[in-house]
Formats: C-alpha cells, sequence, structure tokens
C-alpha cells in the first residue's frame, strides 16, 4: 500500500507499525520524532500504532548546528 | 519617531511596500532585536537587520573569529582573527548603517544569565550552535513570552520555525527534551555548507521584521525543512501540544536548567 514519508511516495505491506517502519529504515527511534497525519506519535505508542493507506509520515530530527 | 530626509532616501525600497510604508519603517527604527550568536546564522541575520535599520540591535557571543568561521560567517573578515565576534560585528554594523544602536554582550547564553540578557527585546533570533542553546533559549523565550526565531543547520539541511509564546507550537512541541549529547553532530564534525547559513539566516533575519512590522504569516506552527542538495523546501504542519513540557497546560519547566542537567530531569 502507498504511503507518504516526508513528502515523498513510498510502499509498504498492510498491517506495519511505526516502530517496525523506522527499524526497517535502520532509524533509532530516540533519535527522531515521527509525525503520523500531522499528529506527533508518543515513543511508547510506535510499536501499538498501525500505518494506513495514504498515511502521511514525516520524521524528523533536531538540527542543532549554527 | 520621525525619519530624516536621509533616512527616507536609504529605506525609500521599503518605504515604497504597501505593508511597510512609513509607519512600517517606524517600527523598524523603534525595534529591539537579540541575536544569540554571531556565527553563520547570525551574521546573514545581523547584516539584514542592520540594513533594514532596525533601531537596537543586541549581539550575545562569548567566542572569538576563528579561521574555520570565515567559511560561512560573513560578517567576519580576515583581518577580524581572534577578535571577539561582538566586536567584529559590531564593526560591520557601524559601517553598514551607524543608525542602528548596537548592544553587545560578549556571554554564552545560560540559565542563569538568559532571562536578564532577553528582557529588554521585542524579538530573540536563535543563531546557536549547539542543543543546549537552542532548548535553554526556547525556555527562556516561552517563561518570559518572548517570540523568537529557532533555525539550525548542518551538512546540506536546514530547519526552522517561528514560536510565539502562548500563541503557537514551540520546539519542545515537538521535540520534548534535547536528543541525547552521543547524537549531537555539530559542523566541527560533519560541516555544513555556509551558503546554508546565510539562507537560513537571511530568512530568520525576515521573520523578525514580519513580526515587527506586523504583517504577513510568520513561520509559526510549521517546520520549515529545506535540502540545499536537492534545492527541496517542505513544510510540515505542528500543533500546540497540550502536554508540552514547556508551554502546555502543566509545564514541568518553570525554572531554567542547563542542559547537562536537563537530561536526567525532564
Amino acid at each position: 500500500m502507498d504511503i507518504i514519508v516526508n513528502g515523498k511516495n513510498e510502499e509498504i505491506v498492510s498491517q506495519t507499525s511505526l516502530l517496525d517502519f523506522l527499524t526497517s529504515k535502520k532509524i533509532h527511534p530516540d533519535r527522531v520524532v515521527v509525525e503520523l497525519n500531522t499528529t506527533i506519535i508518543e515513543k511508547h505508542i510506535l510499536t501499538d500504532t498501525i500505518i494506513h493507506e495514504n498515511d502521511r509520515i514525516e520524521i524528523l530530527r533536531f538540527v542543532g548546528g549554527g | 519617531m520621525t525619519l530624516s530626509g536621509d533616512q527616507a532616501q536609504r529605506y525609500s525600497r521599503h518605504i515604497l511596500i504597501d505593508d511597510i510604508g512609513v509607519k512600517g519603517q517606524q517600527r523598524i527604527a523603534e525595534a529591539k532585536i537579540l541575536v544569540i550568536g554571531a556565527g553563520g546564522l547570525g551574521s546573514a541575520v545581523l547584516f539584514y537587520l542592520a540594513a533594514a535599520g532596525v533601531g537596537t540591535i543586541g549581539i550575545a557571543d562569548s567566542d572569538v573569529v576563528d579561521l574555520t568561521n570565515l567559511q560561512r560567517q560573513i560578517i567576519h573578515f580576515t583581518d577580524d582573527l581572534n577578535k571577539p565576534k561582538i566586536q567584529s560585528a559590531r564593526e560591520k554594523i557601524g559601517r553598514i548603517n551607524p543608525d542602528v544602536q548596537v548592544n553587545t554582550h560578549q556571554e554564552f547564553v545560560n540559565s542563569k544569565n538568559i532571562l536578564e540578557l532577553i528582557r529588554d527585546y521585542d524579538f530573540i533570533v536563535d543563531g546557536t550552535d549547539n542543543f543546549s542553546s537552542k532548548f535553554l533559549i526556547n525556555d527562556a523565550c516561552v517563561i518570559s513570552e518572548k517570540p523568537f526565531s529557532h533555525a539550525g543547520v548542518l551538512v546540506f539541511d536546514g530547519q526552522m520555525m517561528t514560536v510565539v509564546p502562548k500563541v503557537s507550537a514551540c520546539l519542545r512541541c515537538i521535540f520534548p527534551k534535547p536528543p541525547l549529547p552521543s547524537a549531537e553532530q555539530g559542523s566541527n564534525q560533519v560541516g555544513v555548507l555556509g551558503s546554508l547559513a546565510g539562507a537560513f539566516g537571511t530568512l530568520q533575519a525576515t521573520e523578525a521584521l514580519k513580526y515587527i512590522i506586523q504583517k504577513g504569516e510568520l513561520l509559526t506552527n510549521r517546520l520549515l525543512i529545506y535540502n540545499a542538495l536537492e534545492l527541496t523546501f517542505r513544510e510540515v504542519t505542528l500543533k500546540k501540544k497540550t502536554a508540552c513540557p514547556a508551554c502546555g497546560e502543566n509545564p514541568k519547566i518553570s525554572t531554567l536548567t542547563d542542559y547537562e542537567k536537563a537530561i536526567g530531569s525532564l
């Protein structure tokens, strides 16, 4: 099924959780903030949050340089 | 404040803009803006705020100019090496626009001095280069209800947002606590494209000026994300969080702590 990740289309298998998705991209959940359809998802529910068709996911990192 | 003939001429390209005009230019002349960090972001911010005729510009920075700064910190020149950045920046501002009153603060912002530092300013620009200062500026501005522009740049990536405390989402609505020190990468480790700092500093100056003239839409409740390699700008919609540790309904952060201490307690 199709989803949008950081503004780009991606295809994933159904019943994927946000945590599974991060893991598949080798992203450690402690290093990012995940927003699903404009709502920030708390870390402790990443594993229970299942991605649906056409969901918009933003994987945000803090950028500290200046 | 009335504009002199020379000033009307100097700022004529602002005054011609309907949304600025004489009234907007007068507001700019009466504004007090503090720029924390006279580095890559701060250089562009300071140049444009000075040229725009901001009445009072504060500069806070504890560093001296280093050779590795000159690739991006364009307010500092080769013959400024080893000079305090606040002094180097003040000299350039004086040459761009002698109308500007410059207040210099040669100090590293910390939990003890920041509230006093920001007190007299209308708008704060975060041009710092580390997690600790960025979260401290967020918390101090939320506590003091000072609007500010946040930005960060690294390698080819930049992001920014404007925060109007009580009205819009703050940094901690998105990032509840600073990333662990092990996750912190600075430009001294991974580098930063010089012009990226200029691009974001220019946008931060624009936000400050928009706030002062009270026109347009600030970059509030939006995180602007730029990738210079792809030349893509993206906007992520943000919401003010009721459980935010800084600006939520029951904030945990009512006094300031420095980063190292904050790690364990938040």
